[in-house]
């Protein structure tokens, strides 16, 4: 099996808005393999819940997807609708981005809970509710719970819900999107060592983004950092925060945002300016407005990802010069 | 009138905030609702008694308007209906009256308002539910069809034939009707005559004249519940959870009936029954239009006396009848969003 | 060159936003499409008495047999008096224009003293105006307008004031609603540290920030407020001597032109009315879209 979970091969993603195309997501090339926990990081707005939506091709109609999105060997762009539903969830669920409106307001969320299981024939009508226990008390969740509307829950016990629903069908992947933004500090903590638990003891292949660089750290092998819609650096986690390649890497982890401050999540600190607009974005390298060591070639260079280590590659000039 | 455009071309029915507390918290809910409705009701009747006794300075002029009556006659008349004494006097004896259910006399029909009311509230009633009910019914299915297809041809072609209907005078689509079918259908009242006795002539007739008038009403009508689904369902389709329910792989159109549908359904409800300010005022000109006899054409016909004992007696029980169903719609409100339910 | 004045300031970014509005506007085909067929309509009203000569519309100089069908010399036929049809449904244009515009001032005129009173001195005072606004936002309106236009002198006044009075609280509540969100802005409070009275507050800050919305909400109301009108004279509340579409359709029905099938008498007064609605309603949701960003296209 030598083939990876999931492979992304130069993804592109175009919102087509009525002020023009917006170019989200410019040629992304990930690998999650089994078992593995990825980490995709990067500030807001630089294409990571568009990565994450792409998987599963849930992107809005205004979106054209390019490129290849492998998942298991098979490619999700090219699936029939059929075949896609039933991939769905099936072979790879997603941890929303804030569990508050992901979920149903007006249904409880047992029956959301048991919606794919009946859908994907997990289990029979009539053990299907004691599959929704199992799932909320594997999540530590009272079983009774089942029968609260969303609106009754804690953020941090939606968020719950949210993952136990992500487990329902035994998933390979888990494609978590921001699982604890919006979480004070403590349930954030909580509900981390619970995904990491889960993955490890289910063997699942886990894709975590976040904005957050100490949320990737605890959690991640393999960390790639997103900018402006293109990884401009990848590797194992731990080497990429401890010796980042590219200046942009550097600014994140020097200023490595405090968990759960809001502040961080907009700009770094550390890191003058703003965050580009996909839709105008400067020629060259597009951080080098912002870079700290740009120079005269960054401005009209479109730097591709190179590799600086092994098993790492970074986008920057400066790592290629001697 | 056809009430506020902008609420009805894009819904500001968002839930009410969650209210306090559970448990006791319903039932002080449900009293603070109960007790603004009394205050309405309140409120209508005096507004009633102030426009139709206060206003009108001397209602026994308007009685009498163009009869050549004397001082004397007058004077007898005022007396007779009680006008000669101080308002205040007047308005006790009015809140008397109403405490009993009874509305004062017609001067024009000579039977007590309530008597009459009594008798034309069943054709109106029979003519605004089954209008309300094929409009809701034709309405939602339209709008959530064209929500669903935002921008198709089909989406564009119900929307503006919904807001073309919508923005004709609703008795003009009444002749208009009436005009273009020439005899096929008759043109006034409940029922003929002629028609043989039996339950399936008689109703068969009934459904024949029903037939116009309940057209005019629903043309007028499904415009609103057209757009208001077709913009709460619009709305709903940004939802996020629309996404998570496409994600776990449900058909397209099991997510439109599973979940946007029916959340895009609650501020539609609510809004069917705060509705029934607009349906009553179309029931006004089209029951003037075929004569249906029911509270509508009572209104026409009082208004040619006018009647002032009858319009008000209307007015109370007209306006009575909204702020009822507007208490309704609350509650009921409660009952289906989870979100507002208190348990 | 000396640094602009703040009032300077602040009007350049007013008149910069409306040209925003004015570009956004623009690219609404419905908007557009109504405010070309308004701008038509207006004119041709407002220049009737240069265009057109009125001497038609005295029933005792009409030249027509009574009820003709629509021919080369009466395009669209004639009334029961023998009147062009073509020439009254013109000028009813200027009185259901007339009265749909008064009964709008009436009702955004009370409706913007309601809400801004109501946001503005909060505490009692908005709650007893707004059980009041919330009271009458219910009760239905034709009934209470008919209740009105019975007791008040018949005419179009009080037509007028029978619609405006019954048409305000939906402004009220935007007008409120609006109000508050303008007061909570941090420039007002610094209004109030210096020491700024109700009046200036309200008029040099409040109103001009409510008025875009207050404006188009009121070419929502004209468009209710026209066929309030045509309803109220059709059930015979108007003054048969100010021949509005709503009283010409009277007319028609009252000749029976129904039974005559005189549809060329019927029809265009009607038509007339729903396309005025029709292009008030488009226009004025074009420019709620535009100004409201919680109703535009997400
Ligand atoms: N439906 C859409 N239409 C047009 N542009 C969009 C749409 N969704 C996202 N975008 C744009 O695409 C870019 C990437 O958005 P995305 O949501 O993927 O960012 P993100 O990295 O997840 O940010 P955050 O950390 O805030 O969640 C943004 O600039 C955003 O403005
Ligand atoms: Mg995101």
């Amino acid at each position: 099996m030598g083939e990876p979970l999931l492979e992304l091969r130069d993804m592109t993603v175009t919102y087509h808005t009525g002020r023009g195309p917006v170019p989200a997501v410019r040629g992304v090339d990930l690998v999650v393999d089994t078992g593995q926990t990825v980490g995709l990081a990067g500030e807001s707005g630089c294409g990571k819940s568009t990565v994450a939506l792409a998987v599963l091709r849930l992107l809005p109609t205004t979106a054209r997807l390019g490129g290849k999105v492998l998942l298991n060997g098979e490619d999700v762009v090219a699936m029939k609708w059929g075949r896609l539903r039933a991939v769905r969830w099936a072979s790879a669920s997603v941890v929303f981005q804030g569990a508050m409106h992901a979920l149903n307001p007006v249904r409880p969320v047992g029956e959301q809970l048991a919606e794919p299981i009946l859908l994907h024939g997990g289990a029979g009508a009539n053990t299907v509710s004691s599959r929704v226990g199992d799932l909320l008390e594997q999540v530590g969740l009272p079983a009774r719970r089942a029968r609260a509307y969303p609106h009754e829950l804690s953020g941090g016990q939606r968020q719950r819900v949210m993952i136990a629903m992500a487990l329902a069908c035994d998933p390979q992947l888990i494609i978590a999107d921001e699982p604890t933004t919006a979480l004070d500090v403590m349930v954030q903590a909580q509900v981390l060592d619970l995904v990491s638990r889960l993955v490890s003891e289910l063997g699942i292949g886990l894709m975590m983004i976040s904005h957050d660089l100490s949320v990737l750290a605890s959690t991640c092998q393999r960390l790639a950092v997103m900018y402006a819609g293109r990884i401009i650096e990848q590797g194992p986690a731990r080497q990429v925060l401890q010796a980042p390649a590219h200046p942009y890497t550097k600014a994140l982890s020097a200023a490595f945002p405090t968990i759960g401050d809001p502040e961080s999540r907009l700009a770094p600190r550390g890191l003058p300016g703003d965050p580009p607009d996909p839709s105008a974005l400067p020629p060259g390298c597009p951080f080098h407005p912002r870079c700290p060591s740009a120079f005269a070639d960054c401005v009209d260079t479109d730097v591709a990802l190179r590799p600086v280590d092994t098993g790492r590659s970074a986008a920057c000039l400066l790592e290629v010069r001697p | 009138m056809i009430g506020p455009v902008s609420t009805a071309l894009a819904p500001d029915l968002a839930p009410p905030t969650t209210p306090g507390g559970r448990g006791g918290g319903t039932v002080r809910h449900l009293a603070t609702k109960l007790g603004g409705a009394v205050v309405s009701l309140l409120m209508v009747i005096v507004l009633g008694f102030f426009l139709f006794r206060v206003l009108p300075g001397d209602p026994v002029k308007t009685i009498t308007r163009g009869a050549p009556v004397g001082p004397q006659q007058l004077a007898a008349l005022r007396h007779e209906l009680g006008l000669d004494k101080p308002i205040a006097a007047q308005f006790v004896d009015y809140l008397a009256q109403l405490a009993r259910g009874d509305l004062g006399e017609s001067y024009q029909f000579r039977v007590p308002v309530s008597t009459l009311i009594g008798e034309r509230i069943g054709p109106t009633v029979l003519l605004v539910g089954v209008a309300t009910a094929l409009a809701i019914l034709v309405g939602l299915w339209l709008g959530t069809r064209a929500a669903w297809r935002r921008g198709s041809r089909f989406d564009r072609i119900s929307t503006g034939v919904a807001l073309l209907l919508w923005s004709a005078p609703t008795f003009w689509l009444g002749l208009v009707l009436l005009t273009v079918t020439g005899n096929l259908f008759p043109s006034q009242g409940l029922i003929n005559p002629n028609t043989p006795a039996g339950f399936l002539p008689q109703t068969l007739d009934l459904l024949h004249h029903l037939t116009l008038p309940c057209l005019t009403l629903v043309a007028v009508l499904y415009a609103q519940y057209l757009l208001v689904m077709r913009s709460s369902l619009l709305e709903e389709m940004n939802a996020d959870y629309l996404v998570t329910a496409k994600a776990k792989g449900l058909r397209d159109d099991l997510v439109r009936r599973r979940h946007a549908v029916p959340n895009a359904m609650l501020p539609t409800v609510t809004l069917i029954f705060l509705n029934l300010g607009l349906v009553v005022s179309g029931a006004v000109t089209v029951e003037t239009v075929f004569s249906w006899p029911g509270l509508g054409l009572l209104t026409y016909q009082a208004l040619q006396g006018p009647d002032l004992p009858l319009l008000q007696g209307l007015f109370v029980v007209l306006a009575g009848a909204v702020l009822v169903m507007n208490l309704i719609a609350e509650l009921l409100y409660q009952v289906i969003d989870p979100r507002v339910r208190a348990t | 060159m000396s640094t602009p004045s703040p009032t300077a300031i602040a009007w350049q970014r007013r008149r910069a936003a409306v040209g925003r509005v004015w570009q956004e506007f623009l690219s609404d085909r419905g908007g557009l499409f109504g405010l070309a067929a308004l701008s038509l309509i207006v004119a041709l009203a407002v220049f009737a008495p240069l265009l057109s000569d009125a001497s038609g519309l005295d029933p005792t100089h009409a030249t027509g047999r009574p009820l003709e069908a629509p021919s080369g010399h009466f395009l669209l036929g004639t009334d029961n008096l023998g009147r062009s049809v073509l020439l009254q449904v013109w000028w009813g244009a200027r009185i259901s224009l007339l009265v749909g515009v008064l009964a709008t001032l009436v009702s955004v005129g009370i409706g913007t003293l309601v809400g801004v009173a109501a946001a503005h001195f909060g505490g009692w005072t908005s709650a007893v105006l707004m059980r009041f606004t919330d009271f009458f936002l219910v009760l239905p309106s034709l009934v209470l307008a008919i209740a009105l236009s019975t007791v008040l002198n018949r005419g179009i006044f009080a037509i007028v004031l029978a619609v405006g009075v019954t048409s305000w609280p939906s402004t009220a509540r935007l007008v409120r609603a609006q109000t508050l969100a303008v007061e909570s802005r941090p420039y007002i409070e610094r209004a109030w540290a210096l020491g700024a009275g109700h009046v200036h507050v309200i008029i040099r800050h409040v109103l001009p920030a409510v008025a875009a919305l207050v404006f188009a909400n009121t070419t929502l109301t004209v468009a209710n407020s026209i066929i309030a009108e045509s309803t109220l004279s059709f059930l015979g509340l108007g003054d048969p001597n100010a021949a509005s579409w709503g009283e010409m359709l009277n007319a028609a029905l009252g000749s029976g032109a129904v039974t005559y099938g005189a549809w060329w008498y019927l029809l265009p007064p009607g038509l007339a009315i729903a396309l005025v609605v029709l292009a008030f309603m488009l226009a004025g949701r074009a420019l709620e879209t535009v100004l409201n960003p919680r109703l535009r296209e997400r």
